[in-house]
């Protein structure tokens, strides 16, 4: 394999002592997570995409405030509502020298919406894609779709040739007895190139000299090198000491240490993760519960109650040392133009009470809680003070907190949505609030085919109406009016109750300048190092 | 001696099929390795595909009949998560396992031994009472807490030692080594102390019981007696006679050494086969947990029985019949 001989060169090197990079810039970082595969369709994952977003360009990117920016696709425009057509870049070369031509979109398009594929939500599988010339291509879609190039920068163009010369043209599953050349193998047109792979261990990338955008190109260093340090402690250790010039995510208790350390700063800001709890107004008689016969939370009461319980202020304050954004809403502000126009029902406790009285609860009653505890940051904290602000009320509520894969195991829909009150984190990945409507605040189908995340059933048919109008709607003032419509009744309902947007935090070197996507994501052409 | 192998052998093959058979059922209760593998938006039907495609939906028996099958022949199937090979991933990750056990079991030998015996000759030396408080704390500490100890002191304090990682490899084709560079040696330092820290205190208590015993022994007073010098008394006569445990205890212990290699390189981000396995219990990648847990009960079956001829070799008072020590 490649990065076998050049790991003996570079071993060598060292080994004899010589020097030969000295001027070269690496910019060497750690994630907490490692890089699965290559394949840039095995994984709908933020950091995979992301970090393969270096190398495998879209027909769109995004900019550091995460705006849209033209990228293989020079310019498109909407010929009818329901035809799209993207003009290509010209002169564009993949890694492999191969040209860019509108085949190689075709391509893309049909093995990005392939059986194995985990990105097939990037074009609807009933949406036609048609060439018209070497540099122009059509999509034709069944209906109008505004957001149809939403997640088009984590959709990376593959070389058609290349793939059919080295048989990968199938996605990797795990299904598979072979491992396929795509997922240990990468070929794309973006800034950086992968120079060596070791699954798990390290994945070093260098950059590309033919890249079309070279000429405008903001970075300075030639090389990266990603490290996956899973242990906490070990990650801020490796910053802190000098041998990395970032790690992520940077634990909040960590980041005053990290900001007051020589040499290093913590970036952060906020995420575009909302964590919210759900609860389960769907059955008769909820699963974990005291109260028999009926359900507390069908009664719009009990979740005002609840909602008004929480004292996000404290969450905020002492969980997640100010590192988070309370919010109103489902969706974060970066993602919903008319989010200033909501505000959070304030903490109050004896209101709450007073509430649950009038429900027919005086005493409160008993439930259990479904927690995960190493998915979101402090999420497990977040649930054991949730548990202690219901106390004060009278509700009884006995924690469940358990590792990610336990949890949702037991809570998402191949379990049969097998819990009372839960707590979840979602983030769009459209960037646009349909995607939160019709996964989490639309009614929801046993099957699943409906909203399977909508893991407590809140059923509103009003808000289904204004969902279908929003997903067709082309003007964006009306569908942001349609929107805000939709979230209005499911605040006023108290269908979910959203806590905060959990905040973002980097440690970065001092000498180094780079650009925080609000959506966790490093773009190594935002990187300087001085 | 040919009977008692055979007999030996079967035993182990009993004892990897009992292992197969636990690590199968612990697999029941790990979580649903689906939601690991698939982003959020993926649909419960595509979802269901997938468990179908990976055998996750036929009956308990058939599927474990197909994991014992596949396992007798070394085939542990594919990552769930990396969609590579299994066994080949373990392959790649067995010589930074192997060589980081086998540092820190000579780095407990050569460090544990003096200290044993310094301890079992002087006994009221103030030295030796330090080794042993320290000892205490060998034996005493988690692992990891030594490690972040560790890395604080020396990679972020002193900023002399690599925090995380092999440091720069050597492939040699069948194996990648980090004992020919600066960078791989330095980097061995601190996991190796962390690792091998626990088995010096055994050793260096084992060593001193020992002497100690010895040392009241009458050919060893025989020995004073005809006027030897103490270097000759302690090393020749004393130290020789302490080292046929010494040596039984370390083989046993290589077991477990790599076994828990697990904690340090999870604290070191060393890459072997450990670290491998916790985040595959994270990401619930049965595949990977499968042929680790194998491995290592092969590991220490293949120890076992090793110890086990080479007491019938070396003591020939240990009966054949059935009654070898374990």
């Amino acid at each position: 394999m490649a990065f076998r001989k050049l790991a003996v060169a570079a071993g060598l090197t060292v080994a004899l002592g010589m020097a030969t990079s000295a001027q070269a810039e690496t910019f060497k970082y750690a994630f907490q997570g490692e890089l699965k595969g290559l394949d840039p369709y095995s994984l709908n994952e933020t950091f995979s995409l992301g970090t393969l977003g270096n190398v495998y360009e879209g027909l769109t990117r995004r900019g550091p405030e995460l705006e849209i920016q033209p990228a293989l696709a020079e310019s498109w425009e909407v010929v009818e509502p329901t035809r799209w057509r993207f003009h290509l870049r010209k002169g564009v070369k993949f890694h492999n020298g191969n040209d860019f031509t509108a085949d190689d979109v075709v391509f893309s398009a049909d093995r990005v919406r392939s059986q194995e594929s985990d990105l097939k939500t990037r074009i609807g599988a009933d949406v036609k894609v048609e060439k018209v010339d070497d540099y122009t291509v059509d999509f034709v879609l069944p209906g109008p779709n505004p957001i149809l190039h939403y997640e088009w920068d984590t959709w990376g163009i593959m070389d058609k040739e290349w793939a059919e010369e080295n048989d990968t043209v199938k996605v990797m599953s795990a299904s598979d007895e072979s491992p396929s050349y795509a997922g240990l193998h990468a070929n794309g047109t973006g800034p950086f190139k992968i120079t060596g792979h070791e699954t798990g261990v390290k994945t070093t990338f260098e950059e590309n000299k033919d890249w079309w955008d070279y000429g405008n190109k903001k970075f300075n260093i030639d090389s990266v090198e990603l490290t996956p340090i899973g242990s906490d402690a070990t990650r801020v250790a490796a910053l802190l000491s000098g041998e990395l010039d970032m790690v992520y995510p940077v634990p909040v208790q960590d980041i005053q240490r990290v900001d007051g350390n020589d040499g290093t700063r913590a970036l952060t800001g906020p995420e575009l993760r909302t964590i919210f709890l759900g609860m389960d107004q769907m059955r008769d008689e909820l699963l974990y519960s005291n109260v028999k016969g009926k359900n507390p939370f069908k009664d719009p009461k009990v979740r005002m109650a609840f909602y008004q319980a929480i004292d996000m202020e404290a969450i905020k304050q002492k969980i997640m040392r100010g590192l988070a954004t309370p919010s109103a809403l489902m969706i974060s502000p970066f993602q919903f133009a008319l989010s200033d126009q909501f505000e959070r029902f304030p903490y109050d406790p004896e209101a709450a009470k007073k509430l649950l009285v009038e429900a027919g609860y005086p005493d409160g009653f008993e439930v259990t809680m479904d927690c995960p505890n190493d998915r979101y940051v402090n999420d497990e904290a977040i649930c054991q003070a949730v548990v202690s602000m219901l106390a004060k009320i009278g509700v009884t509520v006995d924690l469940n907190a358990q590792p990610k894969a336990k949890y949702f195991a037991k809570v998402l829909q191949s379990n049969g949505f097998d819990t009372s009150f839960y707590l979840l984190g979602w983030t769009p990945g459209s960037f646009d609030s349909w995607n939160i409507l019709s996964n989490i605040i639309h009614c929801r189908s046993e099957e699943g085919s409906e909203a399977p995340f909508n893991l407590g059933g809140y059923c509103n048919p009003k808000v289904d109406e204004i969902t279908a109008k929003v997903l067709v709607e082309n003007d964006p003032d009306k569908r942001n009016e349609m929107i805000a419509e939709a979230f209005k009744i499911h605040m006023d309902e108290v269908g979910h109750i959203p806590l905060h947007q959990q905040g973002l935090a980097w440690g970065v070197a001092d000498d180094v300048e780079l650009a925080q996507r609000a959506d966790n994501t490093l773009m190594f052409y935002h990187v300087n190092k001085n | 001696m040919t009977a008692f192998i055979i007999r030996r052998l079967l035993q182990a093959v009993l004892v990897m099929l009992v292992v197969a058979l636990i690590a199968f059922l612990m697999f029941r209760f790990v979580g649903d390795p689906i939601n690991q593998m698939v982003g959020i938006e993926t649909t419960p039907e595509q979802r269901e595909a997938l468990r179908v495609r990976l055998g996750l939906r036929d009956p308990i028996l058939v599927q474990l009949a197909r994991f014992i099958w596949n396992a007798a022949q070394f085939n542990f199937g594919t990552s769930y998560q990396f969609k590579q090979p299994v066994s080949e991933m373990i392959l790649q990750r067995m010589p930074a396992t192997l060589e980081l056990s086998m540092v820190s079991a000579i780095f407990a030998l050569i460090v544990g031994i003096p200290m044993g015996v310094y301890t079992g000759i002087r006994r009221e030396a103030w030295l030796s009472k330090l080794f042993l408080t320290v000892s205490l704390v060998g034996i005493s500490l988690p692992p990891f807490l030594i490690g972040i100890l560790l890395i604080f002191i020396f990679a972020v304090n002193l900023q002399i030692l690599p925090s995380f990682g092999r440091g720069q490899v050597v492939d040699l084709g069948f194996w990648s080594t980090g004992l020919l560079t600066v960078s791989g040696l330095k980097a061995l330092i601190l996991p190796a102390i962390t690792l091998g820290l626990f088995q010096l205190t055994l050793i260096m208590r084992l060593v001193r019981s020992e002497m100690l015993e010895v040392l009241r022994t009458d050919y060893i007073k025989f020995a004073r007696a005809r006027g030897l010098t103490e270097r000759a008394v302690n090393f020749g006569h004393a130290l020789k006679n302490t080292m046929i445990p010494v040596i039984t205890v370390t083989g046993l212990q290589l077991g477990s050494i790599i076994a828990f290699a697990i904690i340090t390189e999870t604290v070191f981000q060393w890459p072997g086969m450990g670290l491998l396995f916790l985040q595959s219990v994270q990401n619930v990648d049965i595949p990977i947990m499968a042929a680790y847990l194998m491995l290592i009960a092969f590991l220490f079956v293949v120890i076992n029985l090793i110890v086990d001829i080479l007491y019938t070799v070396v003591d020939p008072r240990v009966r054949l019949d059935g009654g070898a020590a374990v």
